[in-house]
């Protein structure tokens, strides 16, 4: 037999077009900006879309991926916050943000992101160790009461240690503002790819064969306390690294910002797009930051929007929008090329007449 | 005290057949028992699998059946008696350490992961065959394409033994119910064991699958030279491929022997063959 074989764009090939696919992306914002169409107001929105983007593409790695239900997400987005805050603030860092050095400064925003990384995931670990043993939904409420405590321990810390380290519910203030569209930019694209170079490997797989059915993954040898404490660990660190890249774009942080509300509206974020859809949470994620700014108006009825379109969902979409679907550039290609040169009808009659033949 | 155990000759009456009684069983229990509250599930139940053997367990519903699997691979703790495998107590293992000393597989209620695809459900049994770290999967190292392409390979050769390679890529909850079965028992000859649990791999299936799978289970046993410990109701499965069997009625082994000798064995027919007639 001659006939041809389906077009599969090879691996490789995937992952240059993605990139020129991401670099052409940040090249068309770039050029809306310069010709003003994008104004410096909006430039903010699009960092918080940024943020919002790793703290739902985050959450995602704990819920959509792993199958638990975390609600202290913001905690660690707190936690990662007060360390690049509090960091950058005692870098030598003012005067080259201030006037615009970027390079000069990275080495310490890197520093600064990778330390709230790093104490983000070590509390996670602290939690996640105890939590993830058993086998249920401990996490949801460890993680409760987690979230909770660590704003409470921030407003409080320094007035009860007389401390000068918070600054308590006046708010930790002059951060250097070091979170440029650009940064948040790599950002986003970094933390997007680390979670798909993990979750298209043999630790991804597994993270995902515990939440299908976890005594099924005992039962071929998977480590479940391990994965399920990596997963969660990660999904921490990410977190951690959104809460430095805010505490880098307010300038300032108040413990208040961090409240149950905070997690919860991560979490709607992620039911939206879709659990396990990394897509989707990065779509929701977008939409559900820009919404508001687009109906400034009713901006006061935020939250009973939120609950009204989760209602709303859960009837008729329960497994969000996009499902767990995850959508591939390179497979769009694929089918467009193989429908253009008429290869998937040829495939079709195959498969259809090797059926006959059965 | 294991040590002077060691020295005393291998009872050979545990064994079920003849065939293996020389060598060093690969599994054997003895005296194993569990309750539940007040019920004993499963009561003094002793059996040697030879290396390579085919051994089935019948008896009626509830008889203790999938308890005994679950013993065997510590989804529960057994109350009473131990289970060597290899020569290695399992009494200190866990589920994961079991399958890494050698124990796969399956449910008799499905246990797939069903959102993933075909082929993924067996590259998670290939998890411990694989040997890359995270960091090489972040950064895309040698090693993770090396890894990735051997076991993708290996996959679609194990699921080629029961013609599931063509839905690789479907999920595998949308597969038919009896190739689900099946690709559960791809997904735990991945995990490479020496002792094969299949808990009623027939149920559900039509007379002409079950008879596909009966060469299937004999073909495995013979390219991969591993023990078969085979749950089912069906007779003419047991009885076609099985070189020993054992018969369990409320927790206790009532018959042990070669298919002859339980088909021939009044108190079988009268707790499990005699019921049959009767329906
Ligand atoms: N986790 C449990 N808790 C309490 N009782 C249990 C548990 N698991 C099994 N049992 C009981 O142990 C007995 C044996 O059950 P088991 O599932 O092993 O039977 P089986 O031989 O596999 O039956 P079947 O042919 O229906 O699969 C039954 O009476 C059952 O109710
Ligand atoms: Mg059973």
């Amino acid at each position: 037999m001659n006939e041809k074989k389906l077009i599969r764009i090879p691996t490789p090939a995937r992952y240059l077009i993605n990139l020129v696919l991401i670099v052409a992306l940040y090249l068309v914002i770039d050029a809306l900006k310069n010709a003003g169409v994008i104004t410096k107001y909006w430039n903010g929105i699009l960092i918080v879309v940024g943020i919002n983007i790793i703290l739902a593409t985050s959450l995602n790695i704990a819920t959509g991926y792993l199958g638990q239900l975390p609600l202290g997400h913001a905690g660690f987005m707190a936690i990662g916050a007060y360390t690049g805050g509090i960091l950058m603030k005692s870098l030598p860092v003012d005067k080259m943000v201030a006037a615009g050095d970027t390079m000069g400064a990275l080495p310490y925003i890197l520093l600064a992101i990778l330390c709230s990384a790093i104490i983000a995931g070590l509390f996670g670990l602290l939690i996640g160790i105890p939590a993830l043993r058993l086998r249920g939904d401990y996490l949801a409420i460890i993680t409760l009461g987690f979230g909770e405590i660590i704003r409470v321990v921030l407003t409080n810390i320094d007035s009860v240690l007389g401390f000068k380290f918070t600054y308590g519910s006046a708010g930790l203030k002059r951060i250097p503002k070091f979170s440029t569209f650009g940064l948040v930019f790599i950002c986003v694209v970094v933390c997007c790819g680390l979670i798909h170079m993990m979750m298209k490997s043999r630790h991804g797989r597994a993270v995902l064969s515990i939440r299908d059915n976890e005594i099924a993954a005992e039962s071929v040898g998977i480590n479940t306390t391990y994965y399920k404490t990596m997963a969660f660990v990660f999904s921490a660190m990410l977190a951690g690294v959104a809460g430095c890249l805010y505490a880098g774009y307010l300038g300032s942080l108040v413990p208040s910002t961090f409240k149950f509300m905070k997690s919860i509206e991560i979490l709607v974020m992620v039911v939206l797009g879709g659990m396990g859809s990394m897509l989707g949470s990065i779509l929701s994620a977008t939409v559900l930051t820009l919404l508001p700014e687009l109906l400034r108006s009713v901006a006061d009825y935020r939250m009973v929007a939120y609950s009204l379109l989760l209602v709303i969902m859960m009837i008729f979409r329960p497994k969000g929008l996009l499902g767990s679907y995850d959508f591939s550039m390179s497979r769009v290609l694929e089918k467009f090329l193989n429908w253009i040169t008429g290869r998937s009808k040829a495939a079709d009659a195959a498969k259809s007449e090797k059926e006959a033949a059965k | 005290m294991s040590e002077k155990q060691k020295l005393v000759p291998m009872e050979a009456k545990n064994f079920l057949t003849e065939r293996d009684s020389g060598k060093p069983p690969v599994l054997e229990c003895s005296h194993l028992g569990i309750d539940f509250g007040g019920l004993r599930a499963v009561d003094d139940f002793n059996i040697a699998i030879g290396q390579q053997e085919i051994t089935g367990i019948i008896g009626p519903n509830g008889a203790g059946k999938t308890t005994i699997c679950n013993m065997l691979t510590k989804v529960y703790q057994p109350t009473r008696g131990s289970i060597m495998l290899n020569g290695q107590d399992t009494a200190n293992m866990s589920t994961i350490q079991v399958n890494h000393a050698g124990i796969g597989r399956t449910f008799q209620n499905i246990r797939l992961f069903k959102d993933m695809s075909v082929l993924d459900n067996v590259l998670v049994g290939l998890h411990n065959e694989m040997h890359y770290p995270l960091a090489s999967a972040f950064l895309r190292l040698p090693n993770y394409w090396r890894n990735e392409r051997v076991a993708r390979e290996r996959a679609l050769e194990l699921l080629s033994i029961f013609h599931l390679e063509d839905h690789a890529d479907w999920k595998a909850g949308s597969l038919p119910y009896g190739a689900q079965r099946r690709l559960e028992i791809v997904r735990a000859l991945a995990t490479n064991p020496c002792l094969l649990l299949l808990d009623e791999p027939a149920a559900g299936m039509n007379p002409s699958e079950t008879a596909e799978l009966m060469e299937n289970i004999v073909h495995i046993r013979n390219t991969f030279h591993i023990a078969i410990l085979l749950i089912e109701h069906d007779m003419n499965l047991v009885m076609g491929i099985c070189e020993g069997i054992a018969v369990l009625n409320f927790g206790r082994v009532i018959a042990k022997g070669t298919p002859a000798d339980i088909q021939a064995n009044p108190a079988v027919i009268e707790a499990y063959l005699g019921k049959k007639k009767e329906a």
